[in-house]
């Protein structure tokens, strides 16, 4: 029986070539630890996806109430809980995105500990799950469209592009939580607080072009950008896009990912040692 | 004929630094010791760290494995067995030197890593697959191989969390060994299960390795199994390589090690027991008082015991037990109860009436007054071996622990 001799060196310094070959290798763990967790949550909690729904449907109800009642923030004849729920929708997604990859490394501890395979798959997996859940909360969007009667524009074709933005926001600043936090166990506990706070500071209650003086300021939180996407692609010409956020959001997210990439891949050797 | 060898280790160092810094450090730890060294520093007291300890768990280890070969790697807790795994599986990286891998390399450096509780054992199979390497053609064409071989047909669709834990590990190693890798790198693995699952699994690692010239490093403490399994051995101590050669070879200078080793297991004693009588040492050796760490099967062994006693005690008893490597006690020895002086004490038990089947047995020590223990533990390991194949490992041949004692009489009728 002819061998596949396919040559492995181990050496004392990193192995860049090999680990992008072996990131490619990997792809089907990739899909199988995603396919893990997706299962394993839809196992263990009971009410399963109805409580995907439930939670943003709550947040909605109070977000339309403080920003459009209570501030009465203008909406253009679009019903505010759409503006909301059109916020929301990236902002679940990054969430829950994130909080997934920033716990990934301590919650696959045995793995990392006993297995070799390129640890970048396991906060690539966690994306996925984030993503199944999104799902959920885009058909309660589109349930809500139906009922409103509001008919999304040809915007609507680049929602992709603002989602994949969402995702690489979550994996930048989640590669660099979950490595962080190998290394000093404290920030388990700041990124809760980071979403805590986060969910402010990004413009999910309220349109950024009702609030011009603002804008730079919020741009300059990456999410604004993929927020405004959002809103931009869903209701169509009624929240106007400013390039020059959206610009500004690419370019910090992509140093987001770039520096998280390596921050994790610098820690990466020593993983299994302080696990 | 010179092999083509798969496994290459030139130089391989791994350094670990412990000591004052915690593993798990917070940041105000970190903080306050660059802080601190920045002072130092500034100080012109150098940027040297004086508290940090540096260990290495593995210096300077080369070795070259051809295929198909079967190499235990044998040693001492400690000595640097798993971290050299570790390394070879690509877990963690060396500090310095070099491994060259010849094909693909699967590890089962514990049985059932990354199984998850909840997901059925047909989930497990596939998603354990993909962990180890395999593609998910491979998994699906093995998928009632593995099957067979776990027996456990009727649970496939049951979460493993409600498995036993000997159809868990029939079914993680039964994933394991279909995997196919060129390399295979196995830790311990067959410590647990039943015996004719070991068995089993030692016959198809042999085949592994035999019949589909896969090569396989195995490490264990159960010395008649690597005896059984592997036709070479190398020996880690304190993170050397002190031996390498074949496995009898190799074992000897392990059992020679470990003889010398053999007055240091007992522990410490109490205050209380300080008071009232404690062992002081114990000794395994041949009847003509050679120290013992190795023993043939049917030869005879005694283990001598020093006891000493603060003040008078009636009702005094040594027992020792001999415990196999499944954990099964095997047999337990009284002496009888009797008063002892203020003193120092001597207490012989001699092992030559039964012979026990080749394995890695555990002697524990126990003491006790008027029914009552008050000291007890593991004193010393004896590894019995086998000359006759027949009887080369209880656990894997299925014979009986305890050989010929029974009178046997033959006559024609």
């Amino acid at each position: 029986m002819p061998f596949q001799a396919a040559e492995t060196q181990i050496t004392a310094g990193r192995q860049d070539k090999a680990y992008w070959a072996d990131l490619w290798n990997y792809r089907e763990l990739l899909g199988f630890l995603a396919w893990r967790d997706v299962k394993v949550r839809y196992k263990q909690a009971t009410l399963g996806i109805a409580w995907a729904v439930v939670q943003p449907a709550i947040t909605m109800v109070i977000f339309t109430f403080v920003f459009g009642k209570l501030a009465n923030m203008p909406n253009d004849n679009t019903p505010y809980p759409l503006v909301v729920l059109a916020g929301l929708l990236p902002w679940q997604l990054f969430s829950s995105a994130f909080s997934g990859a920033s716990g990934s490394l301590l919650n696959n501890a045995s793995l990392v500990s006993k297995v070799y395979f390129p640890r970048l798959i396991i906060p690539l997996s966690a994306l996925a799950v984030a993503l199944v859940d999104f799902a959920v909360v885009l058909s309660l969007y589109t349930a809500m469209m139906l009922w409103f009667g509001v008919l999304p524009s040809w915007h609507v074709v680049f929602l992709p592009l603002f989602i994949l933005l969402a995702l690489l926001a979550a994996f930048g600043t989640g590669a660099w939580l979950t490595a962080l936090t190998v290394q000093y166990r404290d920030f388990r506990f700041i990124a809760p607080f980071m979403l805590q706070v986060g969910i402010f500071l990004s413009p999910v209650g309220f349109r950024t072009d009702n609030m011009p003086n603002w804008r730079g300021l919020l741009g300059l939180n990456p999410l604004t950008g993929v927020i405004d996407g959002f809103r931009w692609c869903l209701l169509g010409k009624s929240a106007t896009l400013d390039p020059s956020v959206i610009v500004t959001s690419v370019v910090l997210i992509a140093i987001l990912v770039f520096t998280g990439v390596w921050y994790f891949r610098h820690t990466e050797r020593l993983l299994a040692d302080n696990i | 004929m010179e092999r083509e060898s798969v496994i290459t280790v030139e130089g391989l160092s791994k350094r670990y630094v412990i000591g004052h810094e915690t593993r798990h450090d917070t940041l105000r730890d970190r903080l306050a010791q660059g802080a601190g060294s920045w002072w130092r520093r500034l100080r012109g007291a150098g940027g040297a760290q004086i508290d940090k300890e540096e260990f290495w768990a593995l210096s300077d280890v080369s070795f070259k494995v051809g295929r198909g070969e079967v190499l235990g790697v044998v040693g001492r807790n400690g000595a640097g067995k798993s971290t050299l795994l570790k390394i070879l599986s690509r877990i963690t990286d060396p500090t310095a030197g070099t491994v060259r891998l010849l094909g693909r390399a699967a590890s089962l450096l514990e049985v059932g890593t990354g199984f998850h509780p909840e997901l059925t054992g047909r989930e497990n199979i596939l998603l354990n697959g993909a962990i180890l390497g395999m593609r998910r053609k491979e998994i699906r064409a093995k998928f009632d191989e593995i099957v067979a071989f776990a027996e456990v047909q009727r649970f496939l669709d049951t979460p493993v969390k409600h498995y036993s834990s000997g159809m868990y590990v029939r079914l993680a190693f039964a994933i394991a060994a279909h995997l196919e890798p060129e390399i295979l790198i196995i830790d311990e693995v067959l410590a647990v299960g039943d015996t004719a699952f070991q068995k089993k699994c030692l016959g198809k690692m042999r085949d592994v390795a035999r019949g589909e010239g896969r090569t396989v490093l195995f490490v264990s403490h159960n010395l008649p199994i690597v005896r059984q399994v592997c036709s070479r051995a190398i020996l880690l101590e304190s993170g050397r390589l002190t031996a390498d050669g074949p496995t009898n070879v190799v074992l000897g200078v392990y059992a020679h090690g470990l003889e010398e080793n053999q007055l240091a297991r007992v522990p410490e004693p109490t205050p209380e027991l300080r008071e009232r009588a404690y062992v002081s040492a114990v000794r395994v050796e041949t009847l003509d008082q050679r120290t013992l760490a190795f023993a043939r099967v049917g030869e005879p062994w005694r283990v001598r015991i020093r006891i000493v006693a603060a003040r008078a005690l009636a009702d005094f008893v040594v027992a020792l037990g001999v415990i196999t490597s499944e954990n099964l006690g095997l047999q337990t020895v009284w002496s009888a109860p009797c008063r002892i002086e203020p003193g120092e004490h001597e207490i012989i038990f001699t092992q030559d009436s039964v012979a026990l089947a080749a394995d890695s047995y555990t002697l524990v020590v126990g003491l006790s007054v008027a029914d009552q223990t008050i000291q007890q533990f593991d004193a010393a390991r004896l590894e019995i071996t086998g000359e006759n194949p027949m009887i080369l490992c209880a656990a894997s041949s299925g014979f009986g622990l305890v050989i010929n004692s029974m009178r046997v009489e033959t006559r024609k009728l």
